[in-house]
């Protein structure tokens, strides 16, 4: 019987396969690089935003407390974002005639929230909480970064499952007495082991890694 | 006897179009990243105002929010209509530092930290409010300091909205405290503090 196959067939199908293995592999660890640039993760994106709000003027510069605008953050699973009245107890006297603070003032005018673009947000299958967190001494500036010196606010983590379990497996690397929580300048002590552990008691802080904690 | 080279070109495809798909799944991010449920501030088309939290109707009273009756003086700092002298609960340790707490977060930018009218705000131009430590303010009745905080008063705009009522008595016995600070005399301290303070003078 003649050959059906010619002999170089031999070379395409080594080539073919290990070739094949050699792609898929790349392919993988070019998506996996690619899954972890800001441009997916959206880390230290700043978002364009219908007023050009400074958290680095207002609360670094003016040293507003967070909760003057996210009044709700320790009572509720919710920061809160401040409603147009509340800009207005300083701007209703405080550059009045500002072009960049229009929108502002149109949106108290008309009664019309302003919509501020997202900048944080979990998929909608995970149960997020401000007050826990707060209560048990994680603070603000662990999950949001320097929010004190942007400029235009931007997105200090992920967000990922990872990151999350990356504290929930181990608090105590992250911890802070409660009243350094909204201190937007803190730093970790040298020994921050020893005083998220001595924390971790205190503040009889669980480790929950449940699925149903986070998915419920 | 078939020709070999159109099964493999079909085979590549067929790999090509399969990678394709691995790649457009990564991509995807609907199902139950956007469940159809209203998150806290988001946005609505059904309603005209385009807000998807609503307000509660005109007159609505928040249960045991009756402003009549025993429950006048604890939320509108008021007795028949007037500015309450009293408070409508005792002060303890804990009360007078939730209120400086508070004091310092919602206050202090115009007020400053101990009542001047020296704040960071009013620094940069907004109009400097009275010192809480002047002769009208340290005779005005607790139910005025309450007032001015729910409802505002002249280029002050209101804080209800963001300090409940609990709180603001906290705030209005702080107030207090700091007024008292400044008028107190060394023989107020009990023995212990007076020691302590004047160290070995005595
Ligand atoms: C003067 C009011 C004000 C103060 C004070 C303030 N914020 Fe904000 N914050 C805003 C406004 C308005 C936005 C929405 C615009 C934006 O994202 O920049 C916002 C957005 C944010 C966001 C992003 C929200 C999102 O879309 O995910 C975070 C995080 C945040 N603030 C944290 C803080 C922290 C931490 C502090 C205290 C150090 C603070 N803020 C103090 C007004 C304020
Ligand atoms: C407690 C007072 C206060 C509140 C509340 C406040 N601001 Fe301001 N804001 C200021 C002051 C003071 C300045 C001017 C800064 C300076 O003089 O350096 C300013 C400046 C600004 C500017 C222009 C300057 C800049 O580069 O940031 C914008 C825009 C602005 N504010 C937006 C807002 C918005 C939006 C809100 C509501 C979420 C808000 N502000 C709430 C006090 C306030
Ligand atoms: C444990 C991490 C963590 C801490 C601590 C934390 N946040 Fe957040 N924050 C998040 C996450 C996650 C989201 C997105 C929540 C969502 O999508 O529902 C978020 C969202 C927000 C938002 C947008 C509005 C909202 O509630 O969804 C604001 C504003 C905000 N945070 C402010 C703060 C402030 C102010 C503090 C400190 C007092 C703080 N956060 C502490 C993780 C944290
Ligand atoms: C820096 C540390 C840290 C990070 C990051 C963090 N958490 Fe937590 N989380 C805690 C601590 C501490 C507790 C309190 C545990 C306890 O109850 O003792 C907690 C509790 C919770 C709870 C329990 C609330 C309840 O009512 O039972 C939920 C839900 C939660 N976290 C979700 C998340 C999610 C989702 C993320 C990521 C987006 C996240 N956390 C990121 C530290 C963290
Ligand atoms: C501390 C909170 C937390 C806990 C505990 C947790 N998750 Fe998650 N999980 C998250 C967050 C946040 C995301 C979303 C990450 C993202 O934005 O892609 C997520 C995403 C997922 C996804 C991905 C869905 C998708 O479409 O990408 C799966 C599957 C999942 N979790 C399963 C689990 C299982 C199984 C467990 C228990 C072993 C678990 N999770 C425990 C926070 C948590
Ligand atoms: C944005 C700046 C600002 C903030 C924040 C502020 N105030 Fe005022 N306050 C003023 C100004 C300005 C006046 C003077 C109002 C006028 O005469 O038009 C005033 C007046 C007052 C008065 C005097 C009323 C009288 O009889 O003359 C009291 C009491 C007072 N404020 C208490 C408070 C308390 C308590 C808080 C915190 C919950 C607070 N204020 C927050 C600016 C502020």
């Amino acid at each position: 019987m003649a050959q059906i196959f010619h002999h170089s067939t031999n070379t395409i199908a080594r080539v073919s396969i290990y070739g094949a293995v050699i792609i898929v592999g790349l392919l993988g660890f070019a998506l996996n690089v690619v899954n972890q640039t800001s441009y997916v993760t959206e880390v230290h994106n700043a978002r364009p935003q219908p007023v050009p709000f400074s958290h680095k003027h207002h609360a670094g510069e003016l040293g507003l407390d967070c909760r003057y605008c996210h009044s709700s953050v320790e009572v509720s699973s919710s920061a809160g974002m401040p409603p147009t009245q509340t800009c207005m107890t300083c701007h209703s006297q405080i550059w009045t005639n500002a072009e960049m603070l229009e929108p502002v003032r149109a949106s108290y005018r008309d009664s019309k929230p302003i919509s501020w673009t997202r900048v944080n947000a979990v998929p909608d299958f995970v149960y997020f909480n401000h007050s826990i967190h707060l209560a048990k001494g994680v603070g603000c500036t662990t999950c949001h970064g320097p929010v004190a010196e942007m400029n235009i606010t931007w997105r200090a983590e992920t967000l990922y499952m990872r990151w999350c379990l990356d504290c929930h497996t181990a608090p105590e690397k992250y911890l802070r007495p409660r009243s350094e929580v909204f201190n937007a300048y803190y730093q970790p002590p040298k020994d921050q082991l020893a005083l998220g552990e001595k924390l971790m008691k205190e503040y009889k802080v669980q480790k929950l890694t449940a699925c149903t904690t986070c998915h419920r | 006897m078939s020709n070999p080279q159109p099964r493999m070109a079909f085979r590549g495809a067929r790999v090509l179009a399969g990678l394709a798909l691995l790649l457009a799944c990564a991509g995807c991010r609907q199902d139950m990243h956007v469940q159809p449920r209203y998150n806290p501030y988001d946005p609505t088309d059904f309603f005209e105002d385009g807000q998807s939290a609503r307000l509660p109707v005109e007159g609505t009273v928040p249960r045991g929010d009756l402003k009549l009756g025993p429950n006048e003086l604890f939320y509108t700092g008021k007795v028949d209509g007037q500015a309450s002298e009293s408070f409508p609960f005792p002060v303890t340790r804990e009360i007078l530092d939730r209120g400086r707490e508070r004091f310092n977060i919602y206050c202090s930018p115009c007020h400053g930290f101990s009542g001047d009218g020296d704040g960071m705000i009013v620094q940069r131009g907004f109009r400097r409010p009275p010192s809480l430590h002047e002769d009208r303010l340290r005779n005005a009745p607790a139910g005025h300091f309450f007032d001015v905080i729910t409802n505002g008063m002249g280029v002050m705009y209101p804080y209800g909205y963001r300090v409940a009522p609990p709180d603001r008595w906290a705030i209005v016995y702080y107030i207090r405290a700091l007024q008292l600070s400044r008028q107190a005399s060394i023989n107020d301290l009990p023995d212990a503090e007076q020691k302590k303070l004047l160290g070995g003078t005595r």
